[in-house]
């Protein structure tokens, strides 16, 4: 993917992510914070398919994002051509990898699994 | 790094005294970048421990409400709002937006891309992120 | 190790004195670079490329430092003053406010010597991004006019065409600090100031050149090469407007 395409997904997802995570945020202070945390109240949060929707595409906008400034950074500090593979290579592994852990947790909560 | 390449390495990156404000939103918005990072991988693992049903969230809810997990959870607060706000400024400028017009330069030759606009920006990002940091720690603490 | 000397037979006419640290280091002997001390009297005028000199003429003559012009034209003496990349012939040591004036090679540049430093990446680098016009009907036919520009166009990159090659920008960069890779602010802006020119045709091959993982965006718009800048080219504007390009905000 040329060098351009992946930063404009950068900026994309950080445009996206702030608006959701906006919402996210909101959400906490609607209610007391304490009560807001609840168990039941973050089940049945879990629950809202609308949420659990938004939920999932955050950690796919953050993920994107953050791996991504975390290679930009890595790219930066090292140069070598295995160096630089192995960071490419490692950061779309950590991405993946996290958003397979936060979907996993919004699936089963969201279906009742627990 | 190598005496061969002579080059300034991240001592000489992060250096906050030669450059100005410009330097220092810079740094601060990688290191809150890679804070806001950490924060998440926690946030996803910790919530996560919904799966252990109500007595591991409980559980869970009492080790992070602590003076001191409330305390980070303001610092991440005011790095997610200094992140926002400059990376939108960053943003903006890495389009063209707000750097100057190219014009022909007279000395003593003030670069026009560093400009008030943005050092406006800078600021108001350190001043946002401080009173979000104030509000979190209001709620947090209130409590 | 330190050295302290002073001119002191030297007949001058000036009341005030600086201590000139300049770092020495011979990468064919030394492990690492050390600092000479020199007392220099200096004037109001005096810069400090003529401290310099000085000390080459009546202490060290085996300090090494690269000059030609002594007017800011020719790009030479790009040098760390106090920390901070400046062109020697241009900074005046009343300037710089300090008892002590510490010269050290430009960073981010390798060392041949003392103050010396290797210009090679950066003229590949400027190289690189084909800092010529570039169109298909270059030679013009006898009876043709000249490729006519109004005030206008020509404002759009005469800025950029200041650039004298002293390498400052890449020395306070922050990326090339620890990117060896990075094209870097100088080339970058040569870049815009092509691509910006009404008589060129080459856009699209230097935004494909500089659209890689070592290229334009690894620019974060710190700004400290345009600060350092001795001709006003203020680079980071122009990497910026070049990368509007890119990102679809300039056609």
């Amino acid at each position: 993917m040329r060098e351009s395409t992946i930063m404009k997904i950068h900026y994309g997802t950080a445009l996206a992510a702030v608006a959701l995570v906006a919402v996210h945020i909101l959400m906490r202070l609607t209610m007391n914070f304490a009560e807001s945390l609840e168990y039941e109240t973050v089940l049945a949060n879990y629950k809202f398919i609308p949420y659990a929707l938004m939920l999932e595409l955050i950690l796919i906008l953050l993920s994107v994002h953050g791996f991504n400034g975390l290679r930009v950074i890595l790219l930066e500090l090292k140069q070598g051509r295995t160096y630089e593979k192995a960071v490419s290579y490692g950061c779309l592994a950590a991405m993946v990898g996290l958003i397979a852990y936060g979907s996993r947790t919004i699936i089963m909560v969201n279906m009742g699994m627990v | 790094m190598t005496q061969d390449e002579n080059k300034e390495g991240v001592g000489g990156m992060i250096n906050p005294r030669r450059y100005g404000i410009e330097r220092v939103a810079y740094w601060l918005m990688r290191l809150s970048g890679l804070g806001l990072l950490a924060y998440f991988i926690g946030h996803i693992y910790e919530t996560s421990n919904i799966l252990r049903g109500q007595v591991g969230w409980t559980e869970l809810l009492e080790m992070t409400s602590t003076p001191f997990f409330h305390i980070i959870l303001s610092i991440v607060i005011a790095m997610c709002v200094f992140h926002t706000v400059n990376g939108i400024r960053v943003m903006l400028g890495h389009g063209g937006i707000g750097v100057g017009k190219p014009s022909r330069p007279d000395y003593p030759y003030d670069p026009a891309s560093q400009n008030y606009r943005h050092k406006i920006g800078i600021y108001s990002a350190i001043v946002l992120a401080a009173v979000a940091m104030m509000y979190g720690l209001a709620v947090l603490f209130g409590e | 190790m330190a050295q302290v000397s002073s001119v002191a037979d030297k007949q001058t006419t000036s009341s005030k004195s600086i201590t000139l640290r300049i770092s020495r280091y011979n990468p064919e002997y030394d492990d690492a670079s050390r600092f000479m001390e020199f007392n220099v009297s200096y004037e109001k005028w005096t810069t400090v490329l003529e401290a310099i000199l000085e000390v080459k003429q009546y202490f060290d003559h085996s300090v090494a430092v690269r000059y030609s012009c002594r007017q800011a034209t020719c790009g030479s003496c790009g040098m760390m003053i106090n920390g901070k990349p400046r062109l020697a012939c241009f900074t005046k040591i009343s300037e710089l406010d300090s008892n002590v004036v510490t010269v050290e090679p430009m960073s981010n540049f390798p060392i041949i010597r003392d103050l010396a430093v290797k210009f090679e990446r950066l003229f590949d680098t400027h190289h690189k991004i084909k800092p010529y016009l570039i169109r298909d009907d270059t030679e013009i036919e006898s009876d043709e006019k000249e490729f006519l520009q109004s005030p206008e166009e020509v404002e759009q990159y005469i800025q950029f065409a200041n650039c004298i090659k002293c390498g400052l920008c890449n020395a306070a960069c922050p990326t090339m600090a620890t990117d060896s890779s990075f094209v870097g602010p100088q080339a970058l802006a040569q870049a815009y100031r092509y691509v910006a020119d009404s008589r060129d045709k080459g856009k699209d091959s230097r935004l494909k050149m500089i659209d890689e993982s070592h290229g334009i965006w690894r620019c974060h718009f710190a700004g400290s090469c345009s600060q350092v800048c001795p001709k006003g080219v203020d680079p980071a504007m122009g990497i910026q407007l070049l990368r509007g390009y890119l990102l679809g905000f300039r056609s």
